[in-house]
């Protein structure tokens, strides 16, 4: 199963270390990432594989958004599912 | 991978602007319950509804987390328990509170299917039923109810809405402590759909299967933005933005009502995309209509915006799933929707100009409140209105109408929660009386005739 991970806020030091340390220690394996400045604010967007995963996505993304809150974030991982569903015909 | 506009655009619809799946609802058969009498019925209702939806609360739980989108409401309508008591009715009561423990017991708001289907003609058990409805209500927390009393095929039974006009009544008064509460969960319905998720009007028809999952979505305040973001279109560029944004909320939809089907061991019923609104600011259908350009919904031109939006959006969804269904449109009930409830209080939107709107969108009159002191006659005259509208048409119409008990024009009921508060709207004084007393049957009209 492959999720897709976005990361949105303002932009300081640590933010792709941060995460992506987050991800490897759930046993989550970053596929694809892009991460770019949008109107002074860090956006990234990864794709991630889910197999190897220790936790179930519904407390993964509980635990994103708790991250998220921590370091002052907006992170959300969802199926990558709702974004084909809805952004493809 | 997908481009940062797409993937931005989802997690905006829900952070910003209230998109959301509105309520997935398990929809029962309770034919295999039906035992010699009234309280092993309602025992077996019982047994039956709590597992079979054991898992609806957690499962939609599981979902909400796993997408990004938020389920507000999980529901369960049940086959008309006029048809499960039809042996027993005048003990139909206990089956009504067996539902409600089960709904509680569950952990869901609302349980829809305390209802009767009698749009040519009502059975003596099934008038025994009906006036069952007051009481059940006023001694029930969360369990809702409907009669169907007019259909396109079958003409609209006067002596039912008759009776109707009475039951709303009663059920004011029968919980007067509340404002006539009561009347928020009781629907009176012309052309009744049988896969309706939204509440209070869910029931499980009888030609539906077993165990089934319909979903529906809403998000007024993403057609809101997307509106918003083309001050300068005209109208059929509008209808195409609306169309597109329709679309993309269904396909949400769809793939939670698959999932949660699958999850849940139901098959997957249908998707019913309407907006819906709720008392928040910016998930308003009422302000979609002020952003195409009305100052202020009620004024004239109101019906031939919400036409094209009611349109606009059934396009959209009917491309964007394999099943629609449902009610599908616009809603526009006054009390939950912020916009609705304002111009009610500015005297701009009257109970007449609403009439005119629910002959294109999507429902009826819906949360309207109105003097405590109108006459069942008139209540009754309101719904023979509203279902000639639906009759004439071909579409489902709907009469939620509170009188509240001791209030008048200038007061407000106020319900909470995602039902809202209703300033009293102006009814008619002039009396229908002699036309409501005259009873029978309202013939369905000659385009009915099509075999």
């Amino acid at each position: 199963m492959r999720a897709v991970v976005t990361v949105v806020g303002k932009d300081k030091t640590g933010i792709i270390a941060k995460v992506s340390a987050f991800l490897a220690e759930r046993g989550i394996n970053i596929l694809d990432i892009s991460q770019t400045i949008m109107d002074e604010y860090f956006t990234m967007i990864m794709m991630v594989d889910l197999r190897g995963a220790t936790e179930g996505l519904a407390e993964i993304a509980k635990e994103c958004r708790e991250m998220g809150e921590k370091i002052g974030m907006s992170i959300h991982i969802q199926h990558e599912d709702i974004f084909n569903a809805m952004h493809s015909v | 991978m997908f481009n940062y506009k797409d993937v931005l655009e989802t997690i905006d619809m829900v952070e910003r602007e209230h998109l959301d799946i509105r309520t997935v609802t398990m929809g029962i058969s309770l034919l295999p319950c039906i035992r010699a009498t009234a309280q092993e019925t309602a025992r077996c209702v019982y047994d039956t509804v709590c597992a079979k939806a054991e898992k609806i609360v957690q499962v939609t739980g599981e979902l909400s987390d796993e997408y990004g989108i938020p389920i507000v409401n999980k529901r369960v309508s049940v086959t008309p328990v006029s048809l499960i008591c039809a042996a027993f009715p005048a003990k139909a009561g206990l089956v009504g509170k067996a539902l409600d423990d089960a709904a509680r017991n569950l952990g869901i708001d609302f349980l829809g299917g305390y209802s009767a289907l009698v749009h040519k003609g009502m059975a003596d058990y099934e008038r025994t039923f009906i006036e069952s409805i007051p009481g059940v209500l006023a001694s029930t927390e969360r369990l809702c109810s409907s009669v169907n009393v007019g259909s396109s095929k079958s003409g609209i039974n006067m002596d039912a809405v008759r009776l109707m006009g009475d039951i709303i009544k009663q059920t004011a008064e029968a919980t007067a402590a509340n404002d006539g509460f009561g009347c928020a969960k009781l629907v009176v319905f012309c052309n009744a759909v049988e896969d309706n998720p939204f509440m209070a009007g869910a029931f499980h028809g009888v030609g539906e299967s077993g165990t089934v999952i319909n979903v529906g979505v809403s998000g007024p305040g993403v057609v809101q933005h997307a509106i918003e973001a083309i001050p300068e279109a005209d109208l059929s560029e509008l209808a195409e933005m609306i169309k597109r944004t329709a679309f993309k909320i269904t396909r949400a939809g769809q793939l939670i009502a698959r999932e949660a089907a699958k999850r849940l061991g139901a098959e997957f019923g249908i998707v019913d995309l309407s907006l819906a609104p709720t008392p928040a600011r910016g998930d308003s259908v009422a302000q979609i209509l002020e952003e195409m350009g009305l100052e202020c919904v009620g004024t004239h031109g109101t019906t031939a915006c919400l036409a094209m939006l009611n349109d606009a959006v059934k396009k959209g969804g009917v491309m964007a799933s394999s099943r629609v269904g449902g009610l599908s449109g616009a809603f526009i009930p006054v009390s939950e929707d912020i916009g609705m409830i304002e111009s009610a209080e500015k005297g701009v939107l009257c109970v007449d100009k609403l009439e005119a709107m629910t002959a294109v969108c999507s429902v009826g009159l819906d949360m309207i409140a109105v003097p405590g002191d109108t006459p069942a006659d008139t209540l009754s005259a309101i719904i023979a209105d509203e279902a000639a509208i639906g009759m004439i048409n071909n579409k489902t119409t709907a009469v939620r109408i509170i009188p509240a008990p001791g209030k008048g024009v200038g007061d407000c009921v106020n319900f909470g929660g995602l039902l809202g508060r209703a300033p009293i709207m102006p009814v008619h004084k002039q009396s229908a009386s002699k036309f409501v007393a005259r009873g029978g049957l309202i013939p369905a009209p000659i385009h009915s005739n099509k075999n």
